[in-house]
């Protein structure tokens, strides 16, 4: 069994709210009967614009019921403006928590909200239609993993799934997922693709910027490869053309790849520095 | 929580049959002896052991020397197939069901990223298997075919003598997890051609931490569990004394009151079934003939099976889901999905599973209790409120 607050408890056994308000201003539907939870979402405004009622219906577990409800009442007295902010992370503090599993629940709870107001402003109502689907299983977009990923600080696959069930189906589409947060995040291994300096190596540089562009490209390009094999790499000395570095770590005890090694470096430097660097290496 | 406890989770656990903890409790006293040892204070345990694993040989139709006592019914799983392919290096395929339980269904799926292959045999909607189909699975190089004897999610049972019996004129060995059968289905092993057979002492009213190992004489054999020649060599570590009598004094209870499973748990089953059905859009799931006794699969459309089961824990009545929320992953029960249960259905599912201790008045207590909760989760459900508008819908109703 689940471990939940009494006020999930509360808000499952008493829900309040329940129902659907027939001449609502605004209508979120979302979730559907495979994925295994769903919400409706119904408001109505009062003459200042602020949310006079609100009531759902929901097909989930005792938490999107809870999450469901406690929305309704969160929402209540709230301009659209203030409503828009409403996080899911606001309606699990509001209920004292969720289980991590069942984080989901208060981002179907977001997700409704966002669509009803959606709604109302004469829009779409599935945002999730501007991105990617990632998760065939659960259909969930790239934008909203991104979406709950930097609201909530995520940065692990089994979070994201935990918040969205994306990866938690078949799980063909956890790599994928893991290369969002990588993106995002910018924790990938580093791959010499994007972020070129462009021009550099054309430019006729100052010592000074070449030093520094060296400094910079090691550090971008370099030393995270190296690391990723328990190496690193120091920069003993720049002289005109060539670059005196020290190997370190595991790369240092092996001999064979030494060459490799310093052809590696090298590349990267004439990359993105200057065609004509020579690297040298000088034993520590 | 309300006083009084309906359990009705009997595939999940049994209650330790007051007889059984009797049984055992000398033996976690004055009893204390080694069974192995040469001295007659631990033969005089040694002695009790045996009569336990006559016990249990009757209850199967076997015979003693083939009765391995292990730790609980996934180690007699684990070990039978691990077995298999250890005695026959060469043979590198397994076939099983889709519908297994994890103990065999996660087994098999480790071992089919391990270089074996696997076949899933698939189950009709029924959750019935094809018998054709799992011959035509059989290989030259099968070195085990697994199937279990009566699902835990939804009662079905498998012809799995005659599937035994396919498999013997191919030469196969064939296991059979029969923790859930054992005790309502009658098994005769001495007339069947089943190589090994798992059962597990608590879902048959011993205490948990006690399985069985039936494995057939002249079935070749590596042990999972290797040191000492406890077992006969076949389960290495000293033997669970009191668990073992346990089980014993568990596996004649069962013998005895094979009837009162068929006839008894049977009519409360029946009649529970009966009652849950008045509900609307309600369906049992699985064969409603070739069923254990004491199983029910009842799927409520439109409404989660957490919901359910918190509502009914509330009034004291233990049951279990197959709904997503519930197992602990994100989709429904793998039995109801390889049966082809509609998600409408297969998230509210309810098993029920009674044992002999359970009465007319628990059943009475759930039927009380059933439609109105059933009926409050469905007046939030937005499915069941279109389910409602589709219903009105239909020709010859006129829109007020
Ligand atoms: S595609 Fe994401 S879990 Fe299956």
């Amino acid at each position: 069994m689940w471990e939940y607050t009494d006020k999930v408890k509360k808000y499952f056994t008493e829900p309040v709210n329940v129902g659907e308000i027939l001449d609502a201003d605004g209508v979120g539907e979302v979730g559907s009967l495979a994925c295994g939870d769903a919400l409706k979402l119904t408001f109505k405004l009062d003459e200042q614009g602020k949310i006079a009622d609100a009531k759902f219906q929901t097909f989930g577990c005792a938490s999107a019921i809870a999450s469901s409800s406690a929305l309704t009442e969160m929402v209540k007295g709230m301009t659209l403006d203030e409503a828009e902010k409403l996080t899911n992370k606001d309606i699990a503090d509001f209920l004292g928590g969720l289980p991590k599993e069942k984080m989901h629940c208060s981002v179907m709870g977001e997700e409704a909200l966002q669509a009803a107001i959606r709604n109302y402003k004469g829009l779409e109502p599935l945002p999730s239609e501007e991105g990617e689907v990632v998760c065939q299983c659960f259909g969930v977009t790239d934008k909203e993993i991104e979406k709950v990923a930097l609201n909530n600080d995520l940065h692990s696959v089994e979070e994201i799934t935990n918040f969205t069930k994306a990866g938690g189906g078949c799980g063909e589409c956890q790599d994928k997922i893991q290369a969002i947060l990588d993106r995002l995040w910018d924790t990938a291994p580093k791959q010499p693709v994007e972020v070129k300096p462009p021009a550099a190596k054309k430019k006729k540089l100052t010592n000074i910027q070449k030093m520094k562009l060296i400094e910079e490209t090691l550090e971008r390009e370099v030393r995270p490869a190296l690391k990723a094999d328990g190496g690193d790499i120091e920069l003993i000395d720049i002289d005109s053309d060539k670059v005196l570095v020290s190997l370190r770590g595991r790369c240092s005890s092996c001999a064979a790849s030494q060459a490799t090694l310093g052809q590696f470096v090298q590349s990267k430097l004439r990359e993105f520095v200057s065609e004509d660097l020579v690297v040298e290496e000088v034993k520590p | 929580m309300s006083e009084r406890v309906v359990y009705m989770d009997n595939n999940a656990t049994t209650q330790a049959a007051p007889e059984v903890v009797a049984a055992m409790l000398p033996f976690f006293g004055e009893y204390y002896g080694n069974p192995s040892s040469m001295h007659n204070f631990g033969g005089q345990v040694g002695a009790k052991v045996d009569t336990a694993r006559g016990q249990v040989a009757q209850l199967l139709g076997a015979s003693p020397e083939e009765i391995v006592f292990t730790s609980c019914g996934t180690e007699s799983d684990n070990t039978a197939l691990m077995s298999a392919l250890a005695s026959q290096p060469g043979k590198r395929h397994i076939v099983t069901t889709r519908v297994e339980h994890p103990a065999v269904l996660n087994t098999c799926q480790g071992l089919a990223t391990q270089g074996y292959e696997v076949t899933f045999l698939k189950v009709d909607r029924q959750g019935n298997l094809d018998l054709e189909a799992a011959a035509e699975a059989i290989r030259e190089d099968t070195a085990l075919v697994s199937v279990m004897w009566a699902n835990n999610e939804t009662g079905v049972i498998f012809p799995v003598p005659e599937i035994a019996e396919i498999c013997a004129a191919k030469g196969v060995l064939f296991h059979t997890d029969a923790v859930q059968a054992v005790g309502k289905v009658p098994i005769d092993l001495a007339g069947s051609a089943i190589s090994m057979l798992a059962l597990s002492g608590h879902k048959l009213h011993a205490p948990k931490g006690i399985g069985v190992l039936y494995i057939k004489k002249g079935t070749p054999f590596v042990p999972f569990i290797k040191g000492g020649h406890q077992e006969h060599g076949r389960r290495a570590g000293t033997e669970n004394v009191p668990y073992i009598i346990g089980m014993g004094k568990a596996a004649e209870l069962a013998r005895t009151r094979m009837d009162e499973e068929n006839t008894k748990v049977k009519a409360l089953r029946d009649r529970l079934e009966t009652g849950l059905l008045k509900i609307d859009a309600t369906m049992v799931n699985g064969d409603p003939e070739r069923r254990l006794p004491n199983t029910s699969s009842v799927s409520f459309e439109f409404v989660e099976g957490e919901g359910i089961l918190l509502h009914l824990s509330a009034q004291g009545i233990c049951a279990s889901s197959g709904s997503a929320c519930t197992s602990g992953s994100l989709e429904p029960s793998h039995v109801l999905r390889a049966m082809g249960v509609p998600f409408t259905a297969a998230h509210g599912s309810i098993r029920f599973s009674l044992s002999v201790y359970n009465t007319e008045a628990d059943v009475d207590h759930i039927l009380e209790h059933m439609p109105g909760i059933i009926e409050r989760l469905r007046a939030m459900s937005p499915f069941w409120a279109k389910h409602q508008k589709a219903q009105c819908a239909t020709p010859g109703y006129v829109e007020p």
